[in-house]
């Protein structure tokens, strides 16, 4: 026998559960505290760049509305700059944008929503050896009674087509008409923010692109 | 040997999640999957910035009593129920302590019973439990809640299907790559092989490492028991000849 390598196996995922909610948004399972929910600003109010609402439903393989998910949302800045230590750059980060936010889909309409500043480019894998940047998107991971393994996709922008045909990682999804479905479209209602629509389908022929990475 | 040393190992993305060891999607014994499985394949790709970075939650975002759930939902007394801690690591898969981890948990309170509007088992509530908390790791990966043991309830899936006993935790590392959410189930629990939602899980080694064991010598004398559950996280590759992660 070799050597053994000594890796620890990750801890097996469960699903989240109906009552998800007591733990990710307590105030959403009626319960009265132990604190507020979390991940409710993204952006605070002097964040910079451009303020938007991103909302959507989740339909199961019957088109069925998912109510009993929790969606979680991870974007750079609008300057395209993590705030997290993992980014070398995480000094010039906004400090007024968190990144990370949390909502869940409504009991009776199925609708999640984020306010948040629309994200800038970041610096993508390398591809052939040079450096490539990846269009303005945001990632969404998705948890829910059901879902044994959490589910993870990339929400980009209908304004940025250019950006998007250059993008690395949409250029890994080999049928090209899927990619469709990770593009938010734009709206903007009269007195307030654009909103990016972003509805997901969790399975079927219109299935949303998930990605293991 | 400082990460700047042309010495040290580059560290390259995640080692890539074993789906064979996780519960598939689609795993029909659990109903709820049969709609909500993706049918087409995951698009895989090495991990970019986007999931190489992830949000920090600080000691200081938490209140003093998030991770005590005996106290941190009481009105006029103790809830009813075994007292337990629950207690263990964090750690990625190269063994390395993953400190600063948010842990979230949720449960039912001793009789089955979890305090949600949409919930309506008849086991009663307990006026003095909420079954909601929340902690973050030290810097040697180390957690520690208080809590009531959560007791056994039927399910909406077979006739006649009971969930074993079972906490929920939510944990975050460095990287939104290693988000994860799963289940700690208790020592001996009778229901844990009826289990579909568990069982669903084909090795019978990754079942066992949801499942926490008695740990006499944590358990404080005349107050609580505990159990000891640790826990994984992905690691990063360690690839000495990879180009550094442009931004990373």
């Amino acid at each position: 026998m070799p050597q053994d390598l000594c890796y620890l196996k990750e801890t097996p995922s469960q699903t989240a559960g109906p009552y998800v909610h007591i733990g990710l948004a307590p105030s959403r399972a009626g319960l009265d505290g132990p604190f507020p929910d979390p991940g409710r600003v993204i952006a605070g109010p002097q964040a910079k760049g451009e303020r938007i609402a991103i909302e959507g439903v989740i339909r199961d393989a019957q088109g069925g509305l998912v109510r009993d998910a929790v969606v979680e949302l991870w974007q750079a800045d609008a300057g395209g700059v993590y705030n997290s230590p993992e980014d070398a750059r995480a000094a010039q980060a906004d400090p007024q944008v968190a990144g990370w936010g949390r909502s869940a889909t409504d009991f009776e309409t199925g609708l999640y929503r984020f306010e948040t500043v629309k994200p800038g480019p970041t610096p993508g894998p390398r591809v052939g050896g040079k450096p490539s940047r990846m269009a303005p998107h945001a990632l969404i991971w998705i948890i829910a009674r059901g879902i044994n393994v959490g589910l993870l996709t990339r929400l980009y922008f209908s304004d940025e087509a250019a950006a998007n045909a250059d993008d690395p990682i949409l250029a890994r999804i080999e049928h090209a008409d899927r990619r469709e479905t990770l593009i938010a479209a734009r709206a903007e209602p009269e007195g307030g923010p654009p909103v990016y629509r972003f509805d997901i389908r969790l399975s079927g022929l219109d299935e949303t692109v998930f990605f293991d990475a | 040997m400082s990460a700047d040393d042309p010495r040290a190992p580059i560290a390259g993305g995640y080692i890539a999640r074993d789906r064979a060891w996780h519960p598939p999607a689609y795993a029909p014994a659990y109903k709820s999957s049969q709609l909500r499985a993706p049918q087409r394949p995951l698009i895989a790709h090495d991990a970019t910035l986007s999931e190489m970075t992830g949000p920090v939650f600080g000691q200081d975002a938490l209140g003093p009593l998030d991770h005590d759930l005996i106290r941190n939902a009481a009105r006029d007394g103790d809830p009813i129920g075994p007292r337990i801690l629950v207690h263990g690591r964090v750690a990625d898969e190269i063994g390395r302590p993953v400190a600063g981890a948010l842990i979230e948990i949720w449960q039912a309170n001793a009789g089955g019973r979890y305090r949600h509007v949409t919930e309506k088992y008849i086991a009663p509530l307990d006026p003095n439990f909420g079954g909601c908390g929340r902690t973050v790791t030290d810097a040697d990966g180390r957690y520690c809640f208080r809590t009531i043991q959560p007791g056994a309830y039927p399910w909406p899936n077979g006739p006649n299907d009971w969930r074993p006993a079972h906490i929920h935790f939510s944990l975050f590392g460095r990287a939104f790559a290693q988000r994860l959410v799963t289940q700690m189930y208790f020592e001996g629990d009778p229901l844990i092989p009826h289990c579909p939602i568990l069982n669903a899980i084909a090795d019978p080694a990754a079942v066992e490492r949801l499942v926490a064991p008695l740990d006499r010598n944590a358990a404080m004398p005349m107050d609580a028991l505990a159990y000891r559950f640790d826990m994984v996280l992905r690691g990063r590759r360690q690839t000495p000849f990879e180009n550094r992660l442009d931004g990373a």
